[in-house]
Formats: C-alpha cells, structure tokens, sequence
C-alpha cells in the first residue's frame, strides 16, 4: 500500500519535472532570443567605429601579452625578428597611397613606403629563418 | 568586397599571432615564421586586390627593389651584428609610418578619411600619434644603430639641463599637434615631424652601450605602436592588431632586460648608465690583491677529469669570435664524457636572445643551452664554471655589496662551482666599470688571453 502510493507520487513529481523543464526550455529559447536581437540592437546603436577599433586593439594587447610571456626566452631574437616583419604590415597603408593611376604627392610617399617597407618585410623574415635555422637539438643523448 | 578585405585582415592577423605563438619552442618556431610570411601575403594581396589600386607596375617595382634589398643584407649580415641590423630595419618602420601618415594627410579621400583640410579630429589626433611615433622611432633607431656599429662612440652623450629640454620639447609637440588638428595646416604637420625627429635623436643619445638590448627592444616596442597609430588613422584592423602585438612583445621585452640589470625603465631612459662607470674603472684598476692566474693546458687537464662543466658565455666571446672554438673543447669534453653545458644569463650578448643565436650559429644544441633560472643551482655541484667573455654577469657583489652600482641584478651564480676558470684579456673592468670579486676568490682561475686564443689552446692541450 505504502509502496504504492510512495510510487504514484514519485510519478506525478517526474511528470510535474517534466513540465517545468520544458517550460524552462521554452523560457531559455525565448531569453536568447530576446538577448540576441538585444545585443544586435546595443551594437547598431553604440558601436561606433572608432571604439570598434579600440576594441581590437585593447584585445590584441593582451593577445600579445600572453603570446609574447610563452615565447621561450632562447628565442627572443628571432622573436624581434619576426616582430620586425610583421610591423612592416604597415605597406597596406603604403599600397593604397601608391596605388591611384593619377600622379601625386601621395603616391610618391606611397612608393617610398612601398619600398621600405619591403626591405623589412624581405629582411625580418630571412634573417629569422636564418637564425631559426640554426637551432639545432643534440643529435644523440649522451 | 569591403567586408570581403575585412576577413582577409582578419585571417592575416590571426597568421601573425600564430607567428608569434610557433616561438614558444624552437621546434616549432620554422611553421610560426611560415604563419607569418603567409599572413603578410594575404594583407598585400588583398590590399592590391582593391579597386582603387591600380598601379601595378609602380607598386611591384618597389616590391621588388624593396625585397631585394632586405633579402641581400639579411642574408649577408654576421650574427654578431644582429643588433645594429634590427635597429635599421626598426627605424625602417619608422619612416614609412611617417611616409604612410603624410600620403593619408595629402590625399585623405583615398583612405575615406575626408577630404584635404576637412579631415576628422579623431583622425587628426590618430595621424599625428602615429607620424610622431614613427618619427621618433626613425631617428632613434638611426641612433642606435651608429652606437651599436660602433659609428658614434656608445657612451652616453648628456649634457646640463637634458632632462627639461625633453620636458619642453614634449610639451612643444603636444603644443604642435594641437595646432595641427585645429587648422589643419601643412607646416603644423611637418613641424610634429621635424620635433619627433629631433626627440627620437635626444631620447638614444643620453643610453649608454650596456643598456642597448634595453634600446633595441624598445625601440622595436615604437615600431609596433608607430603601426598602430597608422592602422586607427587608416581603420585598419590588420594594422591595429599587428601593432599592438609587435608593441607589446618589445614592452615585454624591454621589461626583461631591465630585470636583467635590475633597473627600472624610467632608470634607463634617462639614461647615463655607464658615464660614470668610467671613473670607478680607473680606480678599480688600482686594484693589486693577487689573483691565481693558470695555464690552458692546466685547465685542459683539469676539465678533461670534471665531472660537469658549466660554460658562462658573454659578449666578449663573440667579439672575439671564439664560439666555435669554444664548443670544439665543448666537443672534446663530451667525447671525454665530461658534461658540457651552457648558462647564459638574460642581457649576455646585445639584444634579448643574441646569444643563444651566437651558440646556435656554432652548432650548439639547444637542449644544451640553459637559462639563468633554470641551472643557476646547479653551479654548486658542479666541478668547473668556465666563464668566457663575460663579467659583470658573475659578480658576487651584485648580491653582497649595496654600494655596488650592478647591486640587485640577477647573476649567475659562478663561484659556488669546484673551479672557475676565467677567460679575461687583462685585469680590466667590465661594461659597468666595476672590480669583479670573483677574481680574488681562491677558486677562481684567472686564464689571461684572447677568448679565442685560449680556447684553441685548451682544444689543442686536449689531444
């Protein structure tokens, strides 16, 4: 009798459970849906592109941060080296002022920065492959 | 297509924090330099993939001519002057910066910035960051490179009133670059120019020779924020990114080396490290305790039938090119069954990292190469500390001594090994003009010579 009734009640508990889960999936689905479109909103409104920018750049700071601390010290060298090329990235500003067919002062600072910034970009990479090359682990223990 | 260009930024600076990352460990450090060639690439392609880059022609040339350049120095370029090498390719950066900020100000419709004289004050404030940075980065580098080329004498240049001249020249720029963002005119430009030009010169000048790896990475550090200064003005995230990366690897950098010295940042840009260092040399000089001075062919002997050799390698041994010397006798040792290895402490050589490059260049296997934390205790069991070009890195009075000027800066721990062998030219002082205890100790081994010199003939005593 008493195994029985402990029982019914068991089941009327789990399907009442039951209910509430779904309910509270409803309620989730409906959260982030009401989130999502929100978020969209915040970013049309207040997203202007100058922080947007910030944004990246504070990120990208504390990328570096971190990625830069894992660099085994062994490797600061090439470490400058690649640093070196990769700045050199700044030729994306340089090919849009040199790249207009119509002649310039712009275009003459462009090509300047063309070229410099190649040397560098030529130059940081070889001269780290070239260290990065010679690291080499002991051939046998002992 | 703009959003298509967006990505393609987006993957080239993901590619260039891989770069970076495949550094953590020397094999896989080859596939991070790949990432970062790959990356560069893909930020040109893209960018002459534009549709208002037209001049193929132009552009390719100074590639070409540009590449060639940097291909035929880097390949040609001794190891030993990686240091002056970086600094050129930073001042480089510099320049283009600044070349990159004066094409945007004179055609700012290209980069949908405005029209000429009628650009936004963000951008205003965001162009003259970026050329005062880059400017100060060019000539500082310059700088730089004639100290570490040995063009300009590497002491400190400082004169009276030094300090507030930076001040008021620091003040004279801010003063310019408002004036810049408010009329907007080409003489307030090019005056932001001109005075970053002349800071860059005063802030290098008064940094002494010892504090160069300090310089270098610093240096490197502007580069980076030179790029990003250009990348807001340009609201080009591949440039912001990689601006902020290569800014906080060379900030991180410089903060090593400071710790290195045990000095503050703020300590070694004012600068004058080493000026006085020159008065205290000659009165260490003055020094004539006896020291115990040997023979190679006694230290061959002797490390021949050690039990572990520990190698303290400075600049010294790569000013007198003894590296391969040195590990032939390391070879020698090891055939011998003696075991070599090396500890280099983190401002031996003259950037971050030069001496592991230097060893590497000599066949040195890396997993033989130590940092100073990881086998400064291991000096204590071991038989023989075999110090080679370097100095101030191994004195004890850096713990001991508080009126010592290198007082607090981390060493290596040499005179707790059995023997010290001590390769010196004379009884000289080192970078920091300070008398080295280590010499008087009872057992250290004073080997007079060149670095080279005496290291053949240790090799030769071997045979």
């Amino acid at each position: 009798m008493d195994k029985q009734q402990l029982l019914d009640k068991i089941s009327e508990l789990s399907s009442k459970a039951e209910g509430l889960a779904a309910q509270a999936d409803a309620l989730a689905v409906q959260a982030a849906q009401m989130t999502g479109t929100g978020a969209g909103e915040v970013v049309a409104t207040t997203g202007s592109p100058f922080l947007f920018l910030f944004t990246a750049f504070v990120l990208a700071c504390f990328v570096g941060y971190y990625v830069v601390w894992s660099v085994t010290p062994a490797l600061h060298s090439p470490l400058m080296g690649v640093t070196n090329a990769i700045s050199s990235v700044i030729i994306v500003g340089a090919l849009i002022a040199a790249g207009p067919m119509d002649m310039n002062i712009s275009k003459i600072f462009g090509f300047l920065a063309v070229m410099l910034a190649s040397v560098n970009i030529f130059g940081g990479f070889v001269v780290t492959n070239r260290m990065l090359a010679m690291f080499k682990k002991k051939e046998r223990k002992g | 297509m703009a959003n298509l260009a967006g990505y393609a930024y987006l993957v080239a600076a993901i590619c260039f924090i891989m770069a970076l990352r495949g550094l953590s460990s020397p094999e896989t450090a080859r596939k991070g330099n790949l990432y970062g060639i790959i990356g560069m690439l893909i930020a040109v392609i893209t960018t002459i993939a534009m549709p208002s880059v037209l001049s193929y022609g132009l552009i390719i040339s100074g590639i070409l001519i540009g590449g060639a350049i940097g291909t035929v120095i880097a390949l040609k370029i001794q190891m030993t002057a990686l240091p002056q090498l970086v600094a050129a390719f930073h001042s480089l950066v510099g320049l283009a910066a600044v070349f990159v900020a004066a094409a945007a100000y004179y055609t700012p419709e290209a980069y949908g910035i405005g029209s000429p004289g009628k650009i936004g004050v963000g951008s205003l404030i965001e162009m003259s960051l970026g050329t005062a940075i880059g400017a100060v980065t060019f000539t500082g580098s310059l700088i730089a490179f004639g100290k570490l080329q040995a063009i300009f004498r590497s002491a400190p240049v400082m004169f009276k009133g030094q300090h507030a001249l930076n001040a008021l020249l620091g003040l004279l720029l801010i003063a310019f670059v408002v004036w810049f963002c408010t009329t907007q005119e080409p003489v307030a430009f090019w005056a932001i120019v001109v005075l970053s030009l002349v800071i860059g010169v005063l802030l290098i000048i008064p940094i002494g020779g010892a504090d160069m790896p300090v310089v270098v990475s610093m240096l490197n550090s502007y580069s980076g924020w030179a790029a990003c200064g250009i990348g807001f003005t340009l609201a080009n995230t591949a440039l912001i990114v990689t601006g902020a990366l290569v800014g906080s690897s060379g900030a991180i950098l410089s903060y090593i080396m400071c710790k290195g010295m045990n000095r503050s940042i703020i300590n070694v840009i004012l600068g004058g490290f080493g000026a006085e260092g020159g008065a205290a040399a000659a009165a260490g000089g003055d020094d004539d305790r006896p020291v115990t001075s040997g023979s190679p062919e006694d230290a061959a002997y002797f490390m021949k039938n050690a039990e572990s050799v520990i190698i303290v390698p400075g600049y010294g041994m790569a000013v007198a090119q003894a590296q391969h010397a040195l590990r032939e006798m390391a070879d020698q040792l090891k055939e011998a069954g003696v075991t070599v290895r090396y500890a280099i402490h983190p401002v031996a050589g003259r950037m971050p990292g030069h001496m592991n490059v230097l060893l590497a260049e000599a066949n040195v296997p890396y997993d033989d190469v130590m940092e100073l934390e990881e086998i400064n205790r291991d000096f204590s069991s071991t038989d023989v500390a075999f110090v080679i070009g370097a100095n101030d890195i191994t004195n004890p009075a850096a713990k001991t001594d508080e009126t010592s000027p290198i007082y607090g800066m981390p060493i290596l721990d040499v005179e707790e090994a059995g023997t010290v062998y001590f390769i010196k030219r004379s009884m000289a002082t080192g970078y920091a003009g300070v008398q080295n205890e280590l010499f008087f100790k009872d057992n250290t081994v004073m080997l007079f010579g060149d670095a080279k010199d005496v290291c053949e003939k240790i090799v030769g005593a071997m045979d």
